[in-house]
């Protein structure tokens, strides 16, 4: 029987899910990072999902899932004409970061679920395990 | 007399056990839900009932396949994640089935024993 495994299976995905939501949080904060330079400007952070392959004391194998790695958005930065602004540069442009606000909400509703979809399966497991203990029972 | 306890119970314990199987597979499926590339497996069913023998007791020999997806995904991605929670939820369920019937034939066995 691999109980076992499914909950480390829900496991990771509630870990990579809460890392996820980790990254929609900095990137929703500093929606409105102002910087004196494209260098400096904050770029959205992204996070890269991978499938971990496990073998089990059976020889089967379980799908875990886990950050390869976080990346930077490509997205254009967006530069406003602000020549009172302190970060200013020379031209008088200030550039803001690249988060996109609409997508990361999205992104943050699509990680809630996701990370509520691993909840269940742990319920759902306890519930079949706690019926199994009882196996016999009158 | 002698009771061969595996053929007492019948197919009951090997189906228990796939239950158990395919729920780990099926929850797999649903932590990739979102991962690039991933494909989608599930085991059969009716492909272990083909070859099951229930004198022979609990057999692990299921056959995994990958799941066609109704509409493949840009990144590669074969889950689809109602199907996978439906599925998911459904297997539960005739786990709780399977054990059902377990626990039928367990208390026959009893009664029998017992003499009532």
């Amino acid at each position: 029987m691999s109980f076992n495994e499914i909950y480390q299976i829900a496991g990771s995905a509630m870990n990579t899910q809460s890392q996820r939501l980790n990254t929609v949080a900095s990137n929703l904060a500093n929606a409105e990072a102002a910087a004196s330079s494209e260098e400096t400007a904050y770029r959205a952070l992204k996070p890269v999902f991978q499938t971990v392959y496990q073998q089990t004391k059976d020889g089967a194998v379980s799908a875990n899932v886990q950050v390869a790695g976080i990346v930077q958005s490509e997205a254009p930065l967006e530069k406003r004409y602000e020549p009172d602004h302190p970060m200013a540069d020379e031209t008088g442009y200030v550039v803001y970061s690249n988060v996109n606000s609409v997508q990361e909400m999205a992104d943050m509703m699509a990680a809630t679920r996701a990370f509520e979809t691993s909840a269940d399966m742990i319920a759902r497991a306890n519930s079949m395990q706690q019926s199994l203990l009882k196996l016999g029972a009158l | 007399m002698a009771i061969n306890l595996d053929a007492a119970l019948g197919v009951h314990a090997n189906t228990l056990d796939f239950r158990v199987e395919r729920s780990r597979v099926l929850s797999g499926n649903l932590a990739n839900a979102e991962t690039p590339g991933y494909k989608a497996r599930d085991l059969d069913f009716a492909q272990l009932m083909d070859r099951l023998d229930p004198a022979a007791g609990v057999t692990r020999d299921y056959q995994m396949a990958y799941r066609n997806p109704h509409q493949p995904s840009a990144d590669g991605n074969t889950v689809e994640l109602g199907q996978e929670q439906a599925r998911y939820s459904q297997n539960a369920m005739d786990f709780e089935t399977s054990l059902t019937f377990l626990n039928m034939n367990i208390q026959g066995l009893q009664k029998a024993i017992e003499g009532r």
